[in-house]
């Protein structure tokens, strides 16, 4: 068994999750969202074995140049997939809020799926700029802070649509139908809040544990690289976010739009910059 | 004309202090970044102009957009932000100093309807000994309490963590801490760079984008530079560098640096981050002459023609360290005679002789049986030279930027007062409490504790 198979079964496993959370918002039957809920574990088991396979992998190829599985962009994308689902796992046990699944159970998916079809999974060596125990404290925060994003991005797109429903019906009752599943605007706004609550400080140590590693590296913590300054321009959009709480109307649908927003600038920070733009950043090209 | 000129005062005041400008201010710094993200940063001209065409570059220029993030407006922009932070904690401030240092001590049914959470009861002990019973409980169960006693009535406030209403203004403060390390590099630092040849020493370093050297001060010496590949190809695998500082002539700090580990002297750090070749490799041959046997060794320099013993002559016309799959190889050259009395006819005749098969060069059959023994690659190493006396400025803040943060999300100032009164022989207890922070999860501890609080009254 190789790293690369288990991937394939992790993504199995979470298009089954994705699949049973749809068919449980369609059902209603709370024993679906519990298969559900059981794939997305046995997913996550298989993700974070096929994770650990993979570092030991590294070893077995590369002798004692091996290193942790989050240095080309298909480990970083697995390992984006697997905080998401991860942030998800911790927020069902605290909120046992399943219909949240089927809107943030898909991003794992969809990020797992471009990583086995259409990323190079080779392990190389690193390049000596990498060679930095920063680059792990750097990866698993960033990712960590950008996994909460997405949740908080998943959450919100339900409270638009529900609240978007809730509006078009005259006399203010609650939504009805598959809605009725979701929780509760006042939750959903509740955990857009937290998830971004603890995705910001995140973010913050991500982006300075890769201006410490920067300036170790050569002598600059900061150069307005691509890649530096959008980290930043998401920083700033989240930043706006929690002020804009404190002021009236930023709440519910306005937080929502600008949490989207929000994990848009998120994307093209990890993705768009190495796709799109150009930059020092190692993931460029895959 | 003064209440005028005072409330003018007032509204610029208020502008500066107001989150409305902060909320702003962070959105005109997303949206202007991205302008420097998209258009390349402090390109040459030619670049811009084939890119953009000449209009566009001159637009670009007259906008600043071409070394946007020094440019005066983004400055400005940065410094407006500062300000709106410096007055937006000297408002904010006293009043929170004044609620964490002057507690209400004096509750009355008022203050106690807003609050969140709390209740009431009425329970058979005299009220000193529900004051000595609460105060163990409080003590035990949350803090311990302060306790003010007027005619006929006894007041209870404890609280926790008082100081986690700081936490925004370490976070905030943490920001202009920030600014202010970058502003000390800015103001005494440089970055530069240097290469220096192996067995060579410099004691100047060239800033970026600028033709005067800085004098460091003191001597820097690369002793040796390698890089090592890795098996099977040319993907490097690390470069080091064996520096030596010297002060008047005197060794005073050795290191072996390499990427990700520099070294630092006096506050001025020198980082591998490139290297090169120096001129031409040198190579050491063993060459014996077939006829005679007699074997000589040689030192020849890429180009170079060398005189063998028995009149003829050589030259290193090429060489690669990975030739296919053999590894190192030159290619000889065997040269006319240097005095050029070489009969004519005896054409110019190349072969490669290769380092890993010494022997090879016998099954050719010349004359000289060539075997390439060593060679000497001189490389430059290029460093980057750093020296910011800011950055531990800069470190400190990010240290209080995210203990702020952490602690105003997750810490809460948490209150509860406690109203005990005699009444009828019997005594009436009015209890509140509030969290600055997380009022949910504050709600569903209360819960809890006001049960074991109204449960410690009764036995
Ligand atoms: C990027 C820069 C900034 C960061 C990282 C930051 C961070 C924070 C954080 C983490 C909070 C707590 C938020 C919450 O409780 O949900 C906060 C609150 C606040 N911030 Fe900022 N802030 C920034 C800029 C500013 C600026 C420029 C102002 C200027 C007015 C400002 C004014 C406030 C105020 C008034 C509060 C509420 C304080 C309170 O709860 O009493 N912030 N800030």
């Amino acid at each position: 068994m190789s790293s690369v198979n288990l991937f394939n079964f992790t993504t199995i496993a979470y298009f089954s999750a994705m699949i049973l959370f749809v068919g449980y918002l369609v059902t209603r039957k709370e024993g679906v969202s519990l298969v559900a809920n059981i794939a997305t574990w046995i997913g996550f088991v298989l993700h974070t074995g096929a994770i650990g396979l993979r570092w030991y992998e590294s070893y077995q190829m590369l002798g004692a140049d091996g290193r942790a599985p989050l240095s080309n962009l298909y480990e970083s994308v697995v390992f984006f997939a697997w905080t998401i689902v991860l942030i998800y796992i911790l927020l069902d046990l605290k909120y046992k809020q399943r219909a949240v699944g089927a809107f943030v159970v898909p991003f794992a998916f969809l990020g797992m799926t471009w990583a086995q079809l259409n990323l190079n999974d080779a392990i190389d060596p690193l390049v000596p700029a990498l060679q930095s125990n920063w680059l792990t404290y750097h990866v698993i925060t960033c990712f960590l802070g950008y996994a909460c994003f997405a949740v908080a991005c998943g959450v919100s797109i339900m409270y638009l649509i529900k609240s978007g429903k809730e509006q078009n019906n005259a006399e203010s009752t609650p939504a009805g139908g598959v809605m009725s599943l979701f929780p509760s605007i006042r939750v959903l706004d509740d955990i857009n809040y937290k998830a971004i609550m603890i995705g910001f400080p995140l973010l913050s140590l991500g982006i300075i544990t890769g201006a410490a590693w920067a300036n170790y590296a050569w002598g600059t913590y900061w150069s307005w690289d691509p890649k530096e300054t959008w980290s930043l321009i998401v920083w700033f959009v989240y930043a706006a976010f929690l002020h804009a709480r404190f002021t009236r109307g930023w709440v519910g649908r306005k937080a929502a739009w600008l949490s989207v927003f929000g994990f848009a600038a998120t994307i093209f920070c990890y993705l768009g910059v190495n796709l799109v733009l150009s930059g020092l950043h190692s993931y460029g090209g895959g | 004309m003064n209440a005028k000129k005072s409330s003018f005062f007032d509204h610029v005041w208020d502008f500066f202090c107001s989150l409305k400008l902060a909320i702003s201010t962070l959105i005109l710094l997303a949206l202007t970044s991205i302008i420097g993200t998209v258009i390349q940063q402090n390109a040459n001209p030619q670049d811009y102009v084939r890119e953009y065409g000449e209009t566009a570059y001159r637009i670009f220029s007259a906008l600043n957009f071409l070394d946007m993030y020094h440019s005066w407006w983004f400055l400005t922009l940065l410094t407006l932000f500062a300000v709106n932070l410096i007055c937006c904690s000297i408002k904010r401030l006293p009043r929170i100093l004044k609620l964490v240092n002057q507690p209400n001590l004096d509750p009355d049914e008022r203050f106690y309807k807003t609050m969140a959470n709390g209740g009431e009861l009425t329970v058979g002990l005299a009220p000193e000994k529900v004051r000595d019973r609460l105060a163990e409980f409080l003590g035990r169960k949350f803090a311990r309490p302060r306790v003010a006693e007027g005619e006929g009535i006894i007041q209870l406030f404890a609280q926790k963590m008082p100081w986690a209403r700081f936490s925004v203004y370490v976070t905030h403060l943490s920001i202009l801490v920030i600014f202010l390390g970058a502003i000390l590099g800015t103001v005494w630092g440089y970055k530069a760079y240097v290469n220096i040849p192996e067995g060579s020493s410099t004691d100047k370093v060239w800033p970026r984008g600028s033709d005067t050297p800085i004098d460091l001060g003191f001597e820097v010496r690369c002793d040796r530079f390698e890089v090592q590949f890795y098996p099977g190809g040319m993907r490097p695998k690390e470069f080091v560098s064996d520096l030596v500082v010297l002060e008047n002539g005197r060794e005073v700090e050795k290191k072996t640096i390499e990427v990700n580990n520099p070294l630092t002297y006096k506050g001025i750090t020198f980082y591998q981050s490139s290297y090169g070749p120096m001129g031409d490799p040198q190579f050491h041959f063993k060459v014996r002459e077939r006829a005679t046997g007699k074997t000589v060794t040689v030192v020849a320099h890429k180009g170079q023609p060398v005189r063998l013993p028995g009149g003829q002559a050589f030259r290193v016309a090429d060489f690669t360290e990975h030739f296919q799959t053999f590894g190192s190889a030159a290619r000889i050259e065997m040269l006319p005679d240097l005095a050029g009395k070489n009969p004519a006819g005896r054409s110019r005749k190349s072969f490669v002789v290769l380092q890993k098969f010494p022997e090879f060069d016998a099954q050719r059959g010349g004359e000289y049986i060539f075997s390439l023994l060593d060679y000497k690659q001189r490389y430059y190493t290029g460093l980057q030279v750093a020296k910011d006396p800011g950055v531990w400025v800069v470190w400190l803040g990010c240290f209080f930027l995210v203990a702020g943060t952490f602690s105003a999300f997750f810490l809460s100032h948490r209150r509860l007062w406690v109203t005990v009164r005699a009444e009828g022989g019997k005594t009436h207890v009015r209890y509140g409490a509030n969290a600055h922070r997380n009022q949910a999860a504050f709600a569903i501890w209360f819960e809890d504790f006001a049960r074991d609080f109204e449960e410690s009254l009764k036995k």
